[in-house]
C-alpha cells in the first residue's frame, strides 16, 4: 500500500539527510509499476528488469532533484518512460518502430470494429487466461507513442495531468492518443470480446472516475 | 438533437472518463439506448480496460523484488548520499 504524501515526504527528507537504506521502502510501493510500464515499452522481461533496476538507481541518485510539486510516483514514472524510450531508441533495429515520428498524429481510421454478431453471453471470457494473453499481444501492437499514453493511463492509472507531465506532452494530446489507443485495442480485441455480456450501469464506475 | 454513430464513436474516451458535458452526455446514453451496435461497441471497449487495469494481466517475474534490492542495496552502498543535483 502506497505511503501517504506527508510519510513519503519524510522518508525522501531523511534519505537525503543520510538514512540512505529508506530508499527500499520508499520505492516498494512502485516495483510493480515501474518494472511493468517499462516491460509494456520495450516488450522483453530481461531487460525490463535491467531498466527497472537502472531506474531506481537513478532514482536514489538524484533524489535530490525531486522537488515535491509532483507526486513521487509521477517522478518515478517519468524517469521510467524516459529510460524505456532511450532503450526503443537504441534498439531501432525493429524498422517499424518509431518513438521520433508524429505522423500517427494525423487524421487516420480509427473507427472501432463494428460487432454485428454481438448477442449476451456471460462475462467469463474476461476471466480466462487466453484473453489476457490476447491483449498483451494487442498492447505490444500499438504504436510507441501510443502504448506509453494507454499504459500510464489505463494501466497505472494515472490521471490526464500526472500522464502529460510524465510524457512531457500537453493534455490534449494525451487525450487525442488515448482515444485512438483504446479505438486500437477494441478493435484488435473485438473478435474476442463481442461473447462478453454488456456491463451493467455503474459496475466499472469506480475505474472511469 | 440526433446523433450519428460515427459521432457517438468520436467520444467513447471520454464517455469512459466521465469527461462530456451534461448534454452531449445526454444525447449519447440517448442513442446508446436505441443503438445496438454503438452499445457493444462502448462495452467491448470498456471491457479491454478493465482487462488492461486487471492485476492479472501482468506479472511480475519471480524473485524480481529480490535482484532489486539486492542491486539497489550495492548502489547505496557505494553512494552513501543521493547526489546534490541542485548545483
Amino acid at each position: 500500500m502506497p505511503a501517504t504524501v506527508e510519510r513519503e515526504k519524510e522518508l525522501i527528507a531523511r534519505i537525503i539527510a543520510g538514512e540512505t537504506n529508506l530508499f527500499h521502502e520508499l520505492i516498494r510501493p512502485y516495483e510493480r509499476m515501474v518494472y511493468i510500464s517499462i516491460l509494456t515499452m520495450v516488450r522483453n522481461q530481461q531487460e525490463a528488469e535491467d531498466a527497472a533496476q537502472e531506474v531506481m538507481i537513478n532514482a536514489f541518485r538524484h533524489l535530490k532533484a525531486f522537488r515535491g510539486d509532483a507526486k513521487f510516483s509521477t517522478w518515478l514514472v517519468t524517469i521510467a518512460m524516459n529510460e524505456a524510450r532511450q532503450r526503443l531508441r537504441k534498439a531501432k533495429a525493429a524498422p517499424h518502430e518509431s518513438l521520433d515520428e508524429d505522423k500517427e498524429d494525423r487524421e487516420g481510421d480509427f473507427t472501432p470494429a463494428v460487432l454485428t454478431d454481438w448477442r449476451e453471453i456471460p462475462s467469463e471470457a474476461l476471466e480466462k487466461k487466453e484473453m489476457r494473453q490476447k491483449l498483451r499481444e494487442a498492447v505490444e501492437q500499438l504504436p510507441p507513442l501510443y502504448r506509453e499514453v494507454l499504459v500510464l493511463r489505463d494501466l497505472e492509472e494515472l490521471n490526464q495531468e500526472e500522464t502529460a507531465s510524465a510524457l512531457g506532452i500537453k493534455v490534449t494530446l494525451v487525450k487525442v492518443r488515448l482515444h485512438r489507443a483504446r479505438m486500437m485495442l477494441q478493435k484488435m480485441l473485438a473478435p474476442y470480446l463481442s461473447a462478453v455480456a454488456p456491463a451493467r450501469k455503474g459496475f466499472f464506475g469506480r475505474m472511469f472516475q | 438533437m440526433n446523433l450519428e454513430c460515427k459521432h457517438v464513436w468520436e467520444r467513447i474516451s471520454e464517455y469512459l472518463d466521465q469527461q462530456l458535458d451534461p448534454k452531449l452526455l445526454k444525447d449519447i446514453e440517448k442513442h446508446l439506448e436505441n443503438c445496438e451496435v454503438c452499445s457493444a461497441i462502448l462495452d467491448s471497449t470498456r471491457n479491454t480496460l478493465v482487462l488492461t487495469a486487471d492485476d492479472r494481466t501482468y506479472e511480475l517475474p519471480v524473485g524480481y523484488s529480490e535482484r532489486l534490492h539486492a542491486r539497489l542495496e550495492k548502489a547505496i552502498r557505494e553512494k552513501a548520499k543521493p547526489e546534490d543535483d541542485s548545483a
